[in-house]
């Protein structure tokens, strides 16, 4: 796989750009983001220098803007989305770290209950800009480092869930989320955030939520996709050109909202699709995408939609266990979508 | 010492929520609130000396037994009724409910159906109080029972840690729901608990509004001094059931009669009539008012319109067109 095949469309007419780790362009945006707005601030466990966090994300960050602004908080999750729930009901725009993904199950009513509700409720007169950043582990950290949660938070109203698979967009789709008046879960998978380096534009630099990216064109299969299962994709395509068939690769970016206008354009002209996640299959977003479509092009399509994800057990540790769809398995799939 | 203004405007404000909480329930029982709704009747001392302890940039965050704590800050009785009828004209446009007032043009920034939820909320306005450099407090009230969950222990850590403008005012009504104080709790002393988190504890006879306002007076004009935190319990008796429903079949009679007797709104009343602050037809004529400005709250609400279809999915999200792609026919 290519550098290239992973430019975000949006970073590809900035003037300068500079090859960048995720982690760099996370960190790039919370510096742009703190220096441009005031406002602005991040709370959550180890966030201050001199550790910068766990992941170093916000290395240097508390050294320019202070403690105040770069708060570390107590190991209480709950406590850190209620502050920051409160902190952006006061007129500042927080950001939140969740450590690892698992860990928003612990502060989830925080989450789903206050920062999603309460513009509705309220008939909108409180607004939460709140971002909510959480890594999604490896599976080497275990059952309860590893979870791909992003389909609880779909199935929240009121709440916007991102998944960037590039360095470029990691740092636009962030920016986004940090100026968006709703709140946002930000998912930064940590298999992407160290290895996945692409073009990134020096300067400030925004992805709009909900709209897709076509990563691959292609004719005669859609592969809808998202955050690490990106790479196994472009993969698979590779594999399958070479045996002539030709696929579509749309890596969504955000899951809410979800741009199934792209989606559907592309299987509608394909007229075959597999959606591919890390998640569950099991009432995993791959369900409501593969609903969506066969309700809309059911007359269409050449074969049912097909779904990969992960098995329905906890992640197991040991790396024997086949748990994650491979870019094999995607392969498979698109052969049987075939009819090969 | 509050001057006798305050104390009439008090016994206002006290003598309106145990009218419009009366008048709730019996709307409830009647059928024609059809609502979970839970009563306020025992806290209307707390409430009322929490009316003339804020002023209108104190921010107020509160719980889902929160008609006293609304009506005590300053939100419209007209708005408020017509919220617990999920109508048009509520203060939150008929989406939040009764477990849900919010009404933040009076600083009373949101109530939570989550018990102690509201409390890390509060912690935040009191970070953003504190980082602005504002002469403004965040009073946060929840019930004893709301002392058991996470959030509280979370909250006050932060509060204690960081010396946050937060007063947490603790309704101790001594029920969580249905259960006494003494089967939930390991150590029933709330304030002793609280000034494990570094900070100061105050406890207050709750039925008497005088030493409650002077306790809530304090606290707050510390808080906006900079002088951090205090958590004060304001010990009350919860005089009816827990939600509309008025289940007492749990609550041990003579307790609950020996409250009664200390019932706020006619104890404070008496108390005015032996000092000499006010004449019987001083109170009677404020007695008057209250009525009627329930009786018309309530027509205003039962005539007040359902919301349009179409609000349905609005302020999901900022902006409408977010819901694109989640199948949401707009």
């Amino acid at each position: 796989m290519t550098t290239a095949a992973f430019l975000s469309d949006d970073a590809a007419g900035a003037a300068q750009t500079e090859v960048m780790t995720m982690a760099q362009a996370l960190n790039s945006a919370l510096h742009l983001a703190m220096d441009a707005d005031s406002k602005v601030l991040l709370l959550g466990e180890d966030v201050a220098d001199p550790i910068g966090g766990v992941l170093k994300i916000s290395k240097g960050l508390s050294t320019k803007y202070g403690r105040d602004r770069v708060r570390p908080t107590p190991i209480a999750e709950t406590g850190i989305i209620g502050a920051a729930v409160g902190l952006a009901m006061g007129g500042y725009k927080p950001i939140a770290e969740i450590m690892f993904m698992d860990f928003t199950t612990v502060c989830i009513d925080q989450i789903v209950n206050h920062a999603a509700k309460l513009r509705y409720m309220s008939g909108g007169h409180t607004p939460v800009p709140l971002t909510v950043r959480t890594g999604v582990g490896t599976r080497r950290f275990g059952a309860q480092h590893a979870q791909n949660l992003e389909a609880w938070f779909m199935h929240t109203p009121g709440i916007k869930v991102v998944v960037p698979s590039t360095a470029a967009d990691a740092k636009g789709l962030l920016a986004s989320c940090i100026d968006d008046p709703d709140p946002c879960l930000f998912v930064e998978h940590f298999d992407l955030v160290f290895t996945q380096k692409d073009e990134v534009p020096v300067g400030l630099h925004k992805v709009p939520l909900g709209k897709a990216a076509v990563r691959r064109p292609g004719e005669h299969v859609t592969v809808i996709t998202y955050g690490t299962q990106v790479r196994n994709a472009v993969a698979a395509a590779e594999t399958l050109a070479e045996q002539g068939i030709s696929a579509e690769v749309i890596d969504l970016r955000t899951l809410v909202p979800l741009d199934m206008e792209t989606v559907l354009e592309s299987v509608e002209r394909t007229r075959r699709a597999v959606v591919l996640h890390d998640a569950h299959t099991f009432c995993g977003p791959g369900a409501e995408l593969a609903a969506q479509i066969t309700e809309t092009l059911w007359a269409d399509l050449l074969a049912p939609v097909l779904r990969l994800g992960a098995g329905y057990s906890p992640v197991p540790f040991a790396a024997g266990l086949d748990f994650h769809p491979t870019s094999d398995d995607l392969v498979a799939a698109v052969h049987q979508l075939m009819g090969r | 010492m509050l001057t006798t203004a305050e104390m009439l405007q008090m016994y206002r404000t006290m003598a309106l929520i145990t009218a419009t909480s009366d008048r709730a329930s019996a709307e409830v029982k009647s059928g024609s609130l059809q609502s979970a709704f839970y009563p306020v009747r025992g806290l209307e001392g707390v409430c009322g000396a929490l009316s003339i302890a804020v002023t209108t940039e104190d921010q107020l965050v509160s719980t889902y037994r929160s008609l006293g704590d609304a009506l005590a800050k300053g939100s419209n009785l007209r708005g408020v009724i017509a919220e617990i009828y999920g109508r048009s004209d509520g203060v939150c446009g008929g989406k939040g409910g009764p477990m849900h007032l919010h009404d933040t043009s009076v600083g009373f920034m949101t109530s939570t159906g989550i018990v102690g939820s509201g409390i890390p909320i509060a912690v935040g306005l009191g970070i953003a109080a504190q980082l602005d450099g504002a002469q403004r407090a965040v009073v946060t009230t929840f019930g004893d029972g709301a002392t058991s969950i996470g959030a509280f222990h979370e909250g006050m850590n932060m509060a204690g840690l960081w010396k946050l403008p937060v007063v947490f005012l603790c309704q101790n009504n001594q029920w969580g729901e249905h259960t006494p104080i003494a089967e939930y709790a390991a150590n029933t002393d709330l304030a002793g608990r609280a000034q494990a988190y570094g900070m100061r504890t105050v406890r207050v006879d709750g039925f008497d509004p005088v030493a409650t306002a002077e306790v809530l007076r304090d606290a707050l004009a510390r808080a906006r001094n900079g002088e951090g935190p205090t958590f004060v319990e304001a010990v009350t008796y919860r005089l009816t059931g827990h939600s509309g429903s008025a289940d007492y079949s749990y609550m041990p009679a003579d307790e609950l009669a020996a409250a009664l007797e200390r019932d706020p709104v006619p104890s404070f009343r008496r108390r005015l009539l032996e000092s000499g602050a006010a004449s019987e037809s001083d109170l009677a004529a404020i007695d008057a008012e209250v009525v009627a400005q329930v009786d018309d709250a309530f027509a205003f609400a039962q005539a007040s319109a359902p919301p349009e279809q179409d609000l349905r999915y609005r302020d999901v999200f900022a902006d409408t067109a977010a819901l694109a792609g989640t199948g949401v026919a707009l």
